[in-house]
């Protein structure tokens, strides 16, 4: 970790403070979750770039959502990552461990040297995140359609404690394809699950092609709101959009379904909304202008 | 079920040994909870329910949710045991048993109730002849399968007692309780003999057991010696057991599953790679009609006096 004043507070203590003594203005808080976002792209594209496989397009799109998570909605403890106070994030969208990886790295849980161990020869960090092997990882995602139910389970867990942690899950928006994220909406609306909240990577764009194109989700907001969840949509790279939406600051008394419209590919300009990038690799010159690009 | 209650004949109903267990554990421990598919009834938790309601969640007929749900009460500190028809506890959610209970070691117990060809006239849609298979194939979750009310209590017991998952196959199909010295335990990873002998070695285990050591007292009677080792831990096996077993010289292997990828062939990876000796793998060969559990049981040649003449023409042939 080169800088350390640009690590997040990660004291639970602090976290715990009521939002309102939260000292810093909106706009700087969100400035620094966009320098964070910013070390995460370039740091997640790196990745990719150095072991020569991936998914760069969806590590992109999730990014500022990740970032917002991590460098000011959530409260944790790196040093002790099994604290049963903590919130909970898990990424059902389990390909896009370029961008987690990342961002758990900047948060704290283990060496940014190692993320330069990605994908390789009996590395922790494998394609998809292992929570025996790195910390912070909540459950092993990879297969579609897992993290939404296990979010269900650890917010009923929350909710029969009557504890104050939240759980966050990211689900891809291609990934609502997957049956089991239906079950899970209907027992977390039934339920309602009010701490928990799922923001979808709205890109718009799966493997192959446009969600719409291969198995429309739209109407999306009314399928959620059909199954007992409050409905948000949003921009997904708005970063002072995502802050009061995903700080807490909001109480709800059912589960929240965030829309995060986002762009496949985001900050990269051969990259945004290209299908193709979903799990491409740079070459040196096309490496050299998304750095440049992604500075910016 | 067309057979009449399984008290009547001094037989046990085995969810009876678990839900009366898991409500002693529930009582002394407010982590235990229990996880059903709309599945009260068949998996008996109407008295966990009513004891502990806010610890009895349902919910509804969405298996592949239910495992998902019971890892992540495991990660929010509870000792989930979820609960339902073993065919799609095991089946429908085959992918969240492997990524969400064995990859991730997630502390869930998966109680397979009705296991094997309990629902027998319901036909194979119900039938859960290859459970044991595909769970033991991926090597990081327990697999129990007890074989009567005190085994099903242990196994129970054992399982909230470990961290980490486990599967234990619990059978509806009335068994005996089975003979047993006051100072029995019950650990995982060791089988239990039950009847001593050299001349052959019977290896089953669940509802089969009883079966097998009424197949040695007729054997006895015979002059054969055969020894009964019951083998309720599938994962991880007591390969030192099996080893001993094929000193023998010949072993004859009995269960309520089908003949591929259970415990004949547990034995058989062990016994063919170390002492190998003449086996017979006695359970369902594939798909079965419609019928009594008993009747299946009886057809596929599961019955005491079918086993006894399994290790005779082993040991005579």
């Amino acid at each position: 970790m080169s800088d350390a004043q640009e690590r997040p507070s990660t004291s639970l203590a602090e976290r715990a403070a009521p939002l309102a003594e939260r000292a810093a203005p909106l706009a700087e808080r969100a400035a620094h979750v966009r320098d964070m976002a910013r070390w995460v792209r370039r740091r997640a594209l790196r990745m990719v770039f150095e072991a020569r496989q991936g998914h760069p397009g969806g590590d992109l799109s999730a990014t500022d959502v990740l970032a917002t998570l991590y460098f000011d909605a959530m409260r944790y403890d790196p040093a002790n990552p099994r604290l049963p106070t903590r919130d909970r994030f898990i990424l059902s969208k389990g390909h896009a461990t370029g961008a987690l990886y990342s961002t758990l790295a900047k948060a704290g849980y283990f060496p940014e040297e190692q993320l330069s161990t990605y994908m390789q020869p009996l590395s922790a960090l494998n394609g998809h995140p292992n929570r025996n092997k790195i910390p912070g990882v909540e459950t092993n995602t990879g297969p579609l359609g897992h993290g939404l139910p296990v979010a269900v389970g650890i917010a009923i867990a929350g909710q029969i404690d009557a504890a104050d942690y939240r759980v966050f899950v990211i689900t891809g928006d291609g990934e609502l394809q997957e049956g089991s994220n239906w079950e899970a909406a209907m027992t977390a609306g039934h339920r309602k699950l009010s701490n928990l909240t799922l923001i979808v990577d709205r890109n718009r764009l799966q493997q192959g092609a446009s969600t719409e194109d291969t198995v429309a989700l739209d109407p999306l907001d009314a399928k959620w709101r059909a199954f007992g969840w409050d409905v948000v949509e949003v921009d997904g790279h708005d970063i002072e959009a995502l802050l009061p939406l995903l700080d807490g600051s909001i109480s709800r008394d059912r589960p929240l379904c965030i829309i995060a419209n986002t762009v496949k590919g985001k900050g990269v300009s051969y990259m945004e909304n290209k299908a193709s990038w979903h799990h491409g690799v740079p070459n040196a010159e096309q490496f050299e202008q998304a750095m440049k690009e992604l500075e910016a | 079920m067309s057979s009449p209650a399984p008290q009547a004949q001094g037989l046990f109903d085995c969810r009876d040994a678990y839900v009366k267990t898991l409500e002693a554990l529930g009582a002394d421990d407010d982590r235990i909870v229990a996880v059903v598919n709309d599945s009260v009834g068949s998996s008996k938790l109407g008295g966990f329910r009513d004891k502990f309601p806010t610890r009895l969640i349902n919910v509804g007929i969405a298996e592949q949710n239910m495992v998902g749900v019971g890892a992540g009460l495991a990660n929010g500190g509870k000792i989930a045991f979820v609960s339902g028809a073993s065919c799609f506890l095991t089946g429908r959610s085959l992918e969240q048993v492997k990524a969400d209970c064995a990859y991730s070691q997630a502390n869930v117990k998966l109680c397979g109730i009705s296991s094997g060809v309990a629902y027998g006239e319901l036909g194979p849609t119900h039938h859960s002849i290859e459970d044991v298979a595909w769970l033991r194939t991926m090597g990081d979750i327990t697999v129990l399968v007890p074989a009567d009310p005190w085994e099903t209590e242990q196994a129970i017991r054992a399982a909230a007692a470990m961290d980490g998952p486990v599967f234990v196959r619990i059978s509806r199909m009335g068994v005996p309780a089975l003979p047993r010295p006051a100072d029995a335990v019950f650990e995982i990873g060791k089988a239990e003999v039950l009847h001593q002998g050299n001349d052959a070695a019977i290896i089953a285990n669940g509802t089969v057991v009883c079966r097998a050591l009424e197949a040695a007292a007729e054997l006895a009677a015979q002059g054969i010696n055969a020894r009964v080792i019951n083998m309720a831990s599938m994962s991880p096996i007591d390969e030192a057991a099996i080893l001993e077993a094929a000193k023998t010289g010949a072993i004859v292997t009995a269960e309520e599953h089908s003949v591929r990828g259970g415990l004949g062939s547990a034995v058989a990876e062990i016994v063919s790679q170390n002492t190998p000796c003449r086996m017979k793998i006695l359970g369902f060969a594939g798909f079965q009609p419609t019928g009594s559990a008993e009747f299946l049981m009886e057809r596929a040649g599961l019955s005491a006096s079918n086993i006894a003449a399994s290790v005779r023409a082993l040991v005579q042939g």
